[in-house]
């Protein structure tokens, strides 16, 4: 099967380029992951990110025949050769498909993605009914792999200041959950014409997510919270 | 080579459940912690858990921590130390509360309490009936766990090394441990971190099978840097076979599928667990169903073209019980073996998920060694400076059997008891230890061989080597040839294991030289193992002998300790009398 990766080592290129290869594969690889371990036998230099192989982990995120997603859980059968791996766009690249996730993580970690809740805490558990709890469901699986903000144009230009799709889902998450008491100044934090409002509704992040969230939906959700309180 | 180095009250190597645990406690005691990660901490292997935690709620029907004592020492087939497995089972409730408190998106009964599903090898008043014990958000446990914690921890401010890979543990002429050396992986330069207290929650190595449920990253880096320290490992010859890992792809599927009411089918569509285990059948205990399964492969029922797999069936719960309580098994399914649970039964094959040794410790985290001092042998020495907890830890609460569920428990358990020794600790010794002179050298000794070899083999097939020969001589039946002759190769491919090369010689985010520096690791885990298991005569829990097919209490009811210098075995006494409870004796073991 044939192969264009991307590759740049700042350690001795001047400059990143294509690089093919092919690669005789085993009956038994199945997943863009499992070929990329082989190329890796051929090919030690080659880096990327990789742990669980099963999609929940959300390291081998990475940009496939243009398309954000995860090596592990794309089925090779499925891709149209030669396939082309590039690392996720938007984000400085570190090495070959490794990108430099920092604004990501702090983006993330500035919606305080943390339960709050001042009561003292009961003996046993706090009580949440099935309802309130299926609120949760389609925003806590998220794995932050960032294959929906490398391909939102909104963070591409404003890494710094648009929390971009995956963390506007985990603001959701808290404000979604019965049990947070901040819902008030998690608007607050949000009502701001980049925290927020960079979301133009272009939908590319529910095309990417590989987990199938909607993280449109959950902006909207914010969004709609937001009216509701002004008025 | 001048090495940098940075001073820390403590330092915490692993961010996976056990990792996240003790530090948001070390965190939040006010002192100077280091957690450092190969990965960053939500891509910790904790996150692939699905099932459960194990606690005695009682939210579906009465439940007791003396019922959950006694099916986890059965479960281990009375080589579990009962004062640790009484302190697991008895702080269990309570950490789960507290989970709860911090965030974590727990299912719900009716009255708003957390949903528990049955588990096997979890039972009603002394192995009765099966009991609902294991508290789940739906098949996603693990990562709704991990992701609390690492949430909880970001409130606390913890101050995480991601990307940072642990390299060797230090220590200085009296044993004391003193810290690690790492590397960062992102610029290649390595640190030393001079610790008073030193943490190892490294996880599992199920890396050294070529079939496991464990992610690339499971290669016992701690049982690795432990045993180049002189530290013994223990038990290493228990390994758990998980009965459903997918045919082929090794990928999990919960046991909670069987507790949801799930069962497994041979060729001829019987239940063929009915026979070996009347009274739990499918719940029955994690080895004695992948024993059932092998053999019916091995007597010609397993199903499939080549007869090698067998069926699990759970079309019968429904569409809204599976897209409820076991959305991310369908997902599996799909993916990994194109069929839809929902339609048809998953092709499943007993698969290395759980390695129930490691680095020896007590039931507060400390980590042990024999010792002789003033004219006495102390089979538990405390090694000043040291904890573990989690999977690279042996309480050892799991002994010759894990039960399902009871390993979130113990990263929550242990996590917390090991960071509140070291706060302890810390109290009691103000002061801090200088490093040795050389305290950097065999690391600085294991880059330079690397940097420096050519013609050496490749990193990947002496891996593969090791993967192979584990699964080959020490699988779910053991034979006393394959064995020895495992342990024979094993020493040599360990001998490979030091001549290997590496082409990428770059200092940026250099994989090739991080999978090189596990194979350091690797090795030393495949090597205690099958050392271990050729020289216990019996057959205990995960461990079963085809010359010795019963327990035999009478010599083997202690613990192995192998030593990486000289390569030998030495036993210790297994703790048979708990904290308070009474002692549950030995007896045949029926599911
Ligand atoms: C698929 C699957 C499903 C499971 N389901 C369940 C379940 O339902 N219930 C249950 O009780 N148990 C379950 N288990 C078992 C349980 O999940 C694991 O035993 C447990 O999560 C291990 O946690 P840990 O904190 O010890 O290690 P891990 O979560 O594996 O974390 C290890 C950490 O150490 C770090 N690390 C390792 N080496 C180094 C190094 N050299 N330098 C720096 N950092 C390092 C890693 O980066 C990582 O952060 C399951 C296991 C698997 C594989
Ligand atoms: S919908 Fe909003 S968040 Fe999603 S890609 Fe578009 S602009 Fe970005
Ligand atoms: S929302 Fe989906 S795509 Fe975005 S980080 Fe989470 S899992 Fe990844
Ligand atoms: S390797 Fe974990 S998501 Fe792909």
């Amino acid at each position: 099967m044939r192969f264009r990766i991307f590759r740049y080592d700042p350690d001795k290129d001047e400059k990143p380029a294509m690089r093919d290869y092919e690669v005789v594969l085993d009956p038994h690889d199945r997943m863009l992951l499992d070929a990329l371990v082989r190329i890796k036998e051929q090919d030690d230099s080659l880096s990327l990110r990789r742990s669980c192989r099963e999609g929940v982990c959300g390291s081998d995120a990475m940009n496939i025949n243009g398309k954000n997603g995860l090596a592990c859980i794309t089925k090779l059968s499925d891709l149209k050769e030669p396939v082309e791996l590039r690392p996720l766009p938007g984000l400085p690249v570190i090495r070959d498909l490794i990108v430099d996730m920092t604004q990501f993580f702090k983006q993330y970690h500035s919606i305080k993605p943390y339960l709050i809740n001042a009561d003292p805490p009961p003996e046993k558990e706090r009580l949440q009914s099935p309802e309130e709890r299926d609120e949760l469901d389609g925003l806590y699986e998220c794995i932050l792999c960032a294959c929906c903000s490398t391909s939102c144009p909104s963070f591409w230009w404003n890494p710094d200041k648009f929390v971009g799709p995956a963390g506007l889902l985990q603001a959701y998450r808290f404000i979604a959950d019965s049990r947070d008491q901040a819902t008030a100044e998690r608007l607050d934090d949000l009502e701001d014409p980049y925290r927020l409002f960079r979301c133009h509704t272009i939908m590319n992040c529910v095309d990417a997510c590989p987990k199938n969230l909607n993280p449109t939906r959950a902006i909207g959700k914010i969004k709609e919270l937001m009216v509701k309180r002004s008025v | 080579m001048a090495v940098a180095r940075r001073s820390f009250d403590a330092v915490v190597v692993g961010a996976g459940g056990a990792g996240l645990r003790a530090a948001l406690q070390l965190s939040e005691a006010g002192l100077s912690v280091a957690v450092l990660s190969k990965v960053f901490p939500t891509r910790s292997h904790t996150v692939a858990a699905q099932g459960g935690i194990g606690a005695a709620l009682g939210n579906m029907g009465e439940d007791s921590w003396l019922w959950h004592m006694y099916d986890t020492v059965k479960g281990s087939d009375w080589l579990g130390d009962q004062d640790a497995i009484e302190f697991m089972v008895r702080e269990a409730p309570k950490l789960v509360y507290e989970l709860e408190h911090f965030g974590m998106p727990f299912d719900r009964n009716e009255n708003g309490t957390v949903y528990q599903r049955p588990f096997g090898g979890h039972s009603q008043n002394f192995g009765e009936r099966p009991v609902q014990r294991s508290c789940c958000a739906a098949d996603r446990t693990g990562h709704a766990m991990l992701h609390t914690l690492y949430q909880r921890n970001v409130r606390a401010r913890t101050q995480f090394f991601v990307e940072w890979m642990a390299l060797d543990l230090l220590r200085d002429a009296s044993g004391q441990v003193l810290g690690v050396t790492a590397l960062e992986m992102e610029t290649g330069e390595v640190m030393v971190l001079h610790a008073r207290a030193t943490l190892f929650a490294t996880g599992g190595a199920g890396r050294i099978f070529s079939s496991t449920t464990n992610a690339y990253i499971c290669t016992g880096d701690g049982l690795g840097m432990a045993a180049r320290a002189g530290i013994p490992l223990e038990d290493m010859e228990f390994w758990q076979f998980h009965p459903t890992g997918v045919a082929g792809a090794g990928v999990l599927i919960t046991e909670g599928v069987r507790g949801e009411g799930g069962y497994l089918l041979n060729k001829g569509g019987e239940r063929f667990m009915e026979r070996y285990a009347p009274n739990l059948k499918d719940l029955a205990s994690r080895d004695v169903v992948s024993r059932a399964m092998a053999t019916e492969i091995k007597e010609g029922r397993g199903a499939g073209p080549r007869g090698d797999y067998l069926l699990l069936k759970l079309d019968h719960l429904g569409p809204e019980v599976i897209e409820k309580r076991l959305p991310g098994i369908r997902e599996i399914a799909k993916k990994f073996a194109d069929i839809d649970p929902v339609k048809d039964p998953i092709p499943v094959v007993p698969t290395v998920h759980y390695m129930m040794g490691g680095i020896p410790t007590n039931y507060r985290g400390e980590v042990v060694v024999p010792a002789f001092s003033n004219g006495r042998s102390d089979p538990e020495a405390v090694v000043p400076g040291f904890y573990a907890a989690g999977e690279c830890a042996c309480a050892s609460v799991h002994g010759a059997n894990r039960l399902g569920t009871n390993s979130l428990t113990d990263l929550l358990v242990f996590g917390k008891a090991a960071a509140e020794s070291i706060i302890k600790f810390l109290q009691e010794n103000p002061g801090r230890k200088d490093l040795p002179k050389d305290a950097a050298e065999r690391t600085e000794a294991r880059l330079a061989r690397l940097d420096g070899q050519t013609n050496g083999e490749s990193v990947a097939e002496v891996g593969m080597e090791i993967r192979r020969t584990m699964q080959a001589h020490c699988g779910v039946f053991r034979f006393p040839d394959m064995l020895a002759k495992g342990v024979k190769k094993i020493r040599e491919i360990a001998d490979r294991a030091s001549r290997t090369q590496v082409k990428d010689k770059s200092r940026v985010f250099n994989t090739a030289r991080i999978e090189a520096l596990e194979l350091d690791n690797l090795i030393e885990a495949a090597r205690a193992s099958m050392v271990s298991a050729e020289a216990r005569r019996e057959s205990r829990g995960a461990h079963d002998r085809a010359d010795h097919h019963s327990r035999d209490d009478s010599n083997w009811l202690k613990h192995t300790l192998w030593y990486k210098d000289g390569d030998r075995l030495e036993y210790k006494p297994v703790h048979m009398k708990p904290l308070t409870a009474r002692t549950i004796e030995p007896k045949v073991r029926t599911y």
